[in-house]
């Protein structure tokens, strides 16, 4: 059978979800399991003079108590994931021992018979802090004569990533046309409805511990269980849960937990779990997002760029846990344009807050708001419409490959491979009825509504490298076993590689079974980030199902006196050119190739163990691509936003199964607009998080996401033999800037001249010229009293909250 | 103080130790091992853990077991009717309404107890029924898509 790829086969993970059977790990059976909770710092920089236990190891059902102090063959720092050779790295422990650093940093560890015991002996601890000032923005971390966030380094600064092409400073000189913005993204984080868990077992008998971990990269997390521990990798076997309760970037990351958790029950011998609670995952899983940008482009007179620089501050966290999300941003600012000359300069900034890495997005829709609201500038400025100035600056469709003229973390060029910019472009366009809507808006306006209309294009590195893998295998049962090291959280792997193996044996999908994320199964693999896995494991099983094809050809035809040629399947069956009379099941050619007779020589010309293992390394990032157009009104006294349409150009490739896909790009948009409307881990001056519940951190409801119109383009990747690409992140990294941009023409209704409401609608057409400076407003007859305009309202920041178009509205001076 | 208590969960009595702050959904899931229900806040905002305790739908990380002491509580494994997926499971699955699947016997018991009370006739009073409840996956277009056809099926 073929045809698998490319349909909207339904999900096999679905009966058990929607019946209560699900495996999540805190659903696993692990009878006996003592509970782990974590006592954390209340502080955001305190020095630990001591840390006293006694009490809370007298409490009722507590099994041990362990500070830092008492872990000390674990107290190693866990490695950034992306590094950098400038970077200053401040080592992250596990549990540190003489200084915290941000709001939930563990201190302690507690282990009893149960979670509620667990948390009363938390309640026992003393610890004697001495608190230090905390720095809560990168604006204090740079501040001159900022405190430290940590006491011992020397800087606030982690690094300093700059990236150049062409030369911006010249060209920004000479150019006919230059604006500036500066635009703030705020932190948001992931919140997977499960949050964090691990679970481990030590088995004395063999020396072995096995972790059940929520993890969505499994081998990473044994590497460094490996380096840490001292131990052998194939002693540590890490399990991601069949079930993992989504993932959304916090999940890929190392925490001191992991390390924690399998450790404990080595020491005591004993089945240990940890399971976050939600309270924990606020002050302690990686968030994101927190950049500000200072950007500055400039054009000629047609709206085409000439150079674009960017100064971005980036919000590190505490510790650095990796370089990935700056190093994404830096290379994401140019986006989907020609742009001749290029500098961006990112400065990443120690602050006591929760560590930063990826969120579904990953550094791309910052730096998309960056451009994509400078875009509209631009077009404001020269009086264009936005549309047609991002028409004016796009990469053609014949000119992939496109080396965009500056590096790739990687170092090697940044290159997209493939894409048609333009006719996303003008499919949103077409789709949202872009003039219709132009009056509409206008109509509205002449109503004294608030209308306004947004747009914005991205593009998206996906696939990444190194590496990922599959094995295929004939098993017993005459099924077909695909095991990828990849771990899934919902994206529906069970379903979506048993389509591409069925595809490239040529079998019927009922015959394949897929297990993922577990080191146990498979050595190698890298793990479920960078929307990666579809470009990555897919072309690992579709490569590795063409030779198992092979393989179950081969032994078919000897078995049935024919040429491999000659073989096709038919259900479980491998038939000499469709006649069921001579044909042989796949059990039976188990039989032969894998059981075997003990002591007997195998039949002639078979060879053993229908076993094949595939991994496929991509030559660099494939590229997908989008535009999101959105119509917004806007309620100037309240602040309040309603999205009246919605619309998504999505270009991730070729698509293995087209309703998963719809669903990570419209799942992906609602996280968008909590970024870009709701979402805001905020933090006091002292480093105190003051939204750690979800009555304070607005997470989207059905009632706030709208219904979005989605279309597609399938420019395949030529980088990989299925030309697929991702679709996990595209649907949020344009929305905040979309957002933004027709909350911002939404407000432009009300300028004012000289303090009073000008109510009339503009029909020329014209917008008066934006930026800070106060601009003659053309063709008022009445000279004296608007020989002067103020701005229109600025929306600088996302999420643009009520309060913050509010303040907007009222510091533009109305 | 730890009591016996004895529920009635999808018809089936249980009878069980509860100490007085033991919530209704630890209860469930380590008490009786029914862990279909899940806990994703444990402060009444995400709506996964949502039962129907005596025909309302309830937050089981907001109540104590003891306080369930006698009743009737349906559960996501009391859905399916003779081993098979009823009529809003299935519209679950047809309409790909769920991704991870962690918030989604939440979402089907908050339905549930919705839909008994009335058809829901309209995309607007589908995303009421649903406000209540947590999806950081799907961006809700499919859940409204089955809630909407479930409701129609029933109510027709």
């Amino acid at each position: 059978m073929t045809g698998t790829i490319g349909a909207s086969v339904k999900r096999r993970e679905d009966d058990r979800l929607l019946t209560g059977r699900g495996r999540y790990l805190d659903d696993l059976d692990l009878p006996d399991a003592l509970a782990i909770a974590f006592l954390r710092s209340p502080h955001a920089h305190a020095k630990i003079n001591s840390i006293d236990v006694d009490e809370a190891l007298q409490a009722p059902g507590v099994v041990a108590v362990y500070r830092g102090s008492d872990l000390m063959a674990i107290h190693k720092p866990l490695a950034p994931k992306v590094q950098h050779p400038m970077l200053k790295e401040l080592p992250r422990y596990p549990i540190p021992c003489e200084e915290v650093h941000y709001v939930g940093e563990p201190v302690a560890v507690v282990v009893a018979e149960n979670r509620y015991l667990a948390e009363d002996a938390l309640e026992l601890i003393d610890v004697d802090y001495d608190v230090l000032p905390a720095i809560s923005s990168t604006a204090a971390a740079l501040a001159e004569g900022a405190p430290l966030a940590h006491s011992d380094a020397d800087s606030n600064v982690a690094v300093t990533l700059t990236q150049r092409c062409g030369d911006a400073e010249a060209a920004l000189n000479s150019a006919p046309n230059r604006l500036s913005g500066e635009f703030r993204v705020m932190r948001g984080g992931g919140h997977s409805m499960e949050a964090r868990a691990v679970a481990a077992r030590f088995e004395p008998a063999t020396g072995q511990v096995t972790v059940w971990d929520t993890t969505q990269s499994p081998h990473y997390a044994r590497q460094q269980l490996s380096m840490i521990y001292e131990m052998a990798e194939d002693d540590i076997r890490v399990i991601a849960p069949p079930d993992v309760g989504g993932g959304f970037g916090p999940k890929a990351q190392f925490y001191g937990e992991e390390v924690v958790v399998p450790w404990v029950a080595m020491l005591l011998g004993r089945t240990v779990k940890w399971v976050e609670d939600r309270q924990e995952n606020f002050v302690s899983a990686m968030m994101e997002r927190g950049q500000t940008h200072r950007i500055e482009v400039g054009f000629d007179d047609d709206g085409k760029l000439l150079a674009v620089r960017d100064h971005i501050e980036h919000d590190q966290g505490a510790y650095c846990a990796g370089l990935q999300v700056p190093s994404i941003t830096t290379s994401t600012v140019p986006g989907p344009y020609k742009i001749p000359n290029i500098h961006t300069e990112l400065y990443a900034c120690y602050t006591n807050m929760v560590p930063t890495s990826s969120v579904r997005g990953a550094g791309r829709p910052q730096a998309v708001f960056a451009m994509e609201r400078m875009m509209d500038r631009i077009a404001e400025h020269l009086d264009l419409d936005p549309a047609e100035v991002r028409r004016r600056n796009l990469i053609q469709a014949d000119e992939f490959p496109y080396r965009v003229g500056i590096t790739f973390r990687d170092g090697s060029p940044l290159t997209y491979d493939s894409g048609d910019f333009p006719a996303l472009l003008e499919g949103t366009l077409d789709k949202l009825d872009y003039e219709r809507c132009k009056r509409e808006r206008d109509q509205a306006r002449a109503e004294g509504r608030h209308v306004g209309i947004g747009i914005a294009v991205y593009v998206e590195g996906c696939g990444l490298g190194p590496y990922e893998g599959a094995k295929l295998r004939l098993d017993n049962r005459g099924k077909i076993l695909v095991t990828l090291a990849a771990a899934g959280q919902g994206q529906g792997y069970e379903t979506v590689y048993a389509q591409i193996a069925a595809e490239a044996i040529g079998v019927d999908m009922d015959l394949i079974e897929v297990v993922t994320g577990d080191t146990g199964r498979i050595p190698f693999g890298q793990g479920t980030f960078a929307s990666r896995i579809t470009a990555t494991a897919g072309p690992a099983v579709y490569n590795a199902g063409h030779q198992l094809r092979e393989r179950l050809k081969d032994t078919a035809a000897h078995l049935l006196g024919c040429a491999p040629g000659d073989i096709e399947f038919d259900g479980d069956r491998a038939t000499f050119a469709g006649d069921a009379e001579k044909s042989v099941s796949l059990q039976e050619i188990a039989r032969v190739a894998n059981i075997g007779k003990h002591g007997i020589t195998l039949p002639k010309g078979i060879k053993p163990a229908i076993e094949v293992s595939s991994y496929f390394a991509p030559e660099r990032a494939a590229y997908a691509s989008g535009a999101h157009a959105a119509v917004v009104e806007v309620d100037p006294d309240t602040g309040g936003v309603k999205v009246l349409k919605y619309v998504i150009g999505h270009d991730c490739g070729n698509v293995i199964n087209p309703r998963l896909v719809d669903g990570q790009v419209i799942g992906g948009f609602a996280h968008g607009i909590g970024n870009a409307l709701y979402e805001e881990p905020v933090y006091d001056a002292e480093g105190q998080p003051q939204a750690a519940s979800y009555l304070d951190y607005t997470l989207v409801s059905a009632a706030e996401v709208p219904r979005v119109e989605l279309f597609h383009l399938h420019t395949p990747s030529p980088l990989n033999p299925l030309g697929a690409k991702g679709a996990g992140e595209g649907g949020t990294i344009p929305a905040p800037a979309a957002i933004a941009n027709a909350v911002e023409d939404a407000l432009r209704s009300i300028r004012h001249r000289g303090g009073v409401e000008d109510g009339r609608p503009d029909h020329s057409g014209k917008q008066p010229p934006g930026g800070r400076a106060r601009h003659r407003l053309e063709g008022d007859a009445d000279g004296a009293r608007s020989a002067t305009i103020q701005r229109s309202p600025r929306i600088d920041y996302a999420p643009v909250t009520p309060h913050r178009v509010a303040t907007a509205v009222r510091e533009a001076g109305h | 103080m730890t009591d016996n208590i004895t529920v009635t969960v999808n018809g089936k009595q249980h009878t069980a130790t509860a100490d007085d702050r033991l919530t209704l959904a630890d209860f469930l899931r380590e008490k009786l091992r029914l862990t279909g229900t899940h806990l994703g806040c444990e402060h009444g905002v995400c709506g996964a853990c949502t039962i129907i305790v005596d025909g309302s739908a309830v937050r089981s990380c907001l109540m104590l077991a003891r306080q369930a002491d006698g009743a009737e509580l349906e559960t996501v494994e009391g859905l399916a009717e003779g081993g098979k997926l009823n009529r809003l499971q299935q519209a679950f699955k047809d309409n790909y309404a769920l991704q991870c699947g962690f918030c989604t016997p939440g979402f089907l018991m908050s339905v549930t107890a919705a839909l008994r009370e009335g058809p829901v006739r309209d995309e607007d009073e589908a995303r009421d029924v649903l406000s209540g409840n947590i999806c950081r996956c799907t961006g809700y277009q499919g859940l409204v898509d089955a809630v909407l056809e479930t409701s129609k099926e029933m109510h027709s």
